[in-house]
């Protein structure tokens, strides 16, 4: 048992631990009555944006599609989950409603990434960018012009506030949940094939790998999570307006993602943790017209993150200062700085005929192109 | 509102947006790059329209201004914010883009706070043909952004710049063999998007006289999809598709019924179109090497 025990890499589970901790923790806190209703609401506001920002994560940073609709997948969720509840909760109670109401937004949501999904078969990068901002756009505009019946119009629609106490330890819950569906498709098979979809869509296709059913599969797990972190936020709110899944709320969940580090999981959660923390603090220190400063902050931050982290100039910068090689100062004998990197000497050759376009072959990527049989194409 | 209204007034909206695109592809086509602050950049140049309108009340004189400005601020953030990343994938580009848009919109409500500003450019009254009642900017919108656009197909096909242009976008590395200065000529692209927005600004705030600081990020979504409609990188491309975008929104707008559904019928037709024809109506299709 022990051995068992030692032989799993608790490298792998800390997210699990520290959030399941944090569930139990706050759990009992609220309970008892120690916490106050502002870090509740906080907490539940924590835990739909660590949901929106894993879930994009697992488009932008893994299969390295960008997507600027991920408001609008939440906003389908908010609005349908929030209805949904709001019809319910007269005849099931509260339990009931919020299973039911949970299981239709996100599945209206995954819907729609499926439908989204499908144009991405056929467009890639920038256009498949514009393509979900429109997405989103529509959805919203949809929204905002509905009937007072259907779905509130421009004032939005009401919802059931749930029992504040214990809303955000459901949220909590479902983040584990979100962490397991997400972690274990990435370190799966699965996983692997969508990140060499990432780094390059043809040769993953030319090794057999499946683009179409992953690429579907990644926007449909991902705007499902988009879809529940909206029904979450439409319990913990009394009305959903429209107004907030513009597209700016997109790209906020963008920053997060970012900021993390595109392909870090552990990343998106910090770094959603923090910016959420920070927008709450900082919303009664920063009132009035100083409230751009935030918005000024987070696009320097945006700017200079990218730029660290991608320019093309600043490789052998990077690679002496960062965080692993200043970690790594203090381990013995090892220095990081010093790795013979083969890539950078390609580069150094003074001809300017890359080794990819020597070894260039004419593809049709619009040809209608069959994948393998089912079943074989995952290798 | 007779059809010839609505078709006129979409016309002119149409070639507002035309020239917003025309940066949009043109810096696509150079620098393979979408450049998502060139909307914000219309917003620069409205409030430099406005500072000088405050001060010296001459538009043309705003115009200039506004225009050399935005050529500056164009060549700034390309210098500052873009070069760096050449060569290195294409989304961190357009979330370094994203970053630029939104710091030159919240520099802009720090400065010039959120409330909105009015800036009457010129009152230019109505002008009677027969029964129809024709407000005298959309013409002038209409003419001079044609004549800047045809004064732009001009340039790109017959000045050494122009051509250099065109090789640039066709191939880097042989323009760059031929002696062609690739860096020089982003730039030039840069400046000649940047004052293009200046110039859309300047029609925006012919029409509405109400500035502030998110006066470009909807038309600048709008042209951009207008610039992907028609084929991002062709000229002839963002020419129509501004204009087709123009046109179906002054359509939409007069019927009540469709009238709030407006960008969400703007958005479809994109959505259509792409999966139609992936690379737009007037796109090339590309072969993907590998």
């Amino acid at each position: 048992m022990a051995k068992a025990l030692s032989a799993i890499k608790w490298k792998h589970y800390v997210n699990y631990v520290v959030v399941a901790i944090c569930t139990v923790v706050f759990g009992v806190m609220s309970l008892t009555g120690s916490l106050s209703s502002s870090s509740i609401y906080m907490l539940e506001k924590i835990a739909i944006a660590i949901m929106l920002a894993v879930s994009l994560s697992i488009v932008v940073g893994f299969l390295g599609e960008l997507s600027l609709g991920h408001a609008g997948f939440m906003c389908v969720g908010a609005y349908l989950g929030g209805k949904t509840s709001a019809l319910l909760e007269p005849l099931l109670g509260d339990v009931p409603t919020l299973l039911v109401s949970l299981v239709v937004g996100g599945l209206v949501a995954a819907l729609f990434g499926v439908i989204i999904g499908l144009p991405a078969l056929r467009l890639r990068g920038d256009y498949l960018a514009i393509v979900t901002l429109a997405f989103g756009e529509i959805v919203r505009s949809f929204f905002m012009n509905s009937s007072d019946e259907s779905f509130g119009g421009s004032l939005g629609l009401n919802t059931p506030r749930y029992d504040k106490n214990t809303l955000f330890i459901i949220a909590l819950v479902l983040v584990l949940g979100c962490l397991a569906v997400t972690q274990n498709l990435i370190r799966s098979k699965h996983g692997r094939a969508i990140t060499s979809i990432r780094d390059n869509e043809i040769a993953a296709r030319a090794t057999g790998i499946n683009v179409t059913k992953y690429k579907l599969m990644v926007f449909t797990i991902s705007s499902f999570f988009a879809g529940i972190a909206g029904v979450l936020y439409s319990y913990s709110n009394f009305t959903v307006q429209s107004t907030k899944f513009s597209y700016n709320y997109s790209i906020e969940i963008l920053v997060m993602v970012v900021l993390g580090g595109m392909g870090s999981i552990n990343g998106s959660i910090i770094a959603a943790t923090l910016i959420t923390f920070l927008d709450m603090k900082l919303q009664t220190i920063l009132t009035g017209n100083l409230a751009v400063l935030q918005d000024l902050f987070y696009a320097l931050v945006l700017i200079v993150l990218v730029i660290y982290n991608n320019a093309p100039g600043l490789k052998s910068f990077r690679e002496t200062y960062n965080l692993k090689s200043l970690l790594g100062k203090f381990k013995k004998g090892h220095d990081p700085s010093k790795v013979h990197d083969d890539e950078a000497k390609w580069d150094r050759v003074p001809t300017k005929i890359k080794m990819d376009e020597v070894l260039s072959v004419d593809l049709q990527t619009n040809s209608p192109y069959t994948p393998d049989k089912p079943g074989k194409g995952d290798r | 509102m007779n059809i010839f209204e609505t078709l006129l007034n979409g016309l002119s909206m149409g070639s507002t947006y035309a020239m917003i695109a025309l940066g949009y592809t043109m810096v696509y086509g150079i620098a393979k790059m979408l450049n998502f602050a060139h909307g914000d950049v219309i917003m620069v140049g409205g409030y430099m329209i406005f500072l000088t309108m405050a001060s010296v009340g001459n538009p043309i004189l705003g115009l200039a201004i506004a225009v050399v400005f935005c050529m500056l601020l164009g060549i700034t953030i390309e210098k500052v914010a873009y070069k760096p990343l050449r060569g290195a994938s294409p989304l961190a580009v357009l979330i370094t883009a994203i970053g630029v848009s939104y710091l030159l919109q919240s520099t802009a409500q720090m400065i010039f706070g959120s409330a909105p500003k009015m800036v009457i450019v010129a009152d230019l009254g109505n002008v009677m043909l027969g029964s129809i009642k024709l407000p005298v900017y959309t013409l002038v919108t209409l003419g001079c952004s044609f004549a800047i656009m045809i004064a732009l197909s001009l340039f790109v096909k017959y000045t050494k710049i122009g051509r250099a242009m065109i090789a640039v976008s066709e191939d880097k590395g042989a323009a760059q063999l031929m002696g062609i200065n690739v860096n020089g000529i982003i730039t030039i692209t840069f400046a000649i998007g940047s004052a293009l927005a200046a110039f859309a600004g300047f029609f925006m705030l012919l029409k509405s006289p109400s500035l502030t600081n998110t006066l470009g990020a909807m038309p600048g979504i709008k042209a951009f999809t207008a610039a992907v409609i028609g084929g991002i990188g062709s000229i002839p491309g963002a020419m129509l598709g501004g204009i087709l975008m123009g046109v179906v929104e002054a359509i939409s707008l007069t019927i009540p019924a469709i009238a709030p559904y407006t960008d969400a019928i703007e958005f479809s037709i994109l959505i259509i179109i792409l999966l139609v024809r992936p690379s737009g109506i007037l796109g090339k299709k590309r072969r993907e090497k590998v």
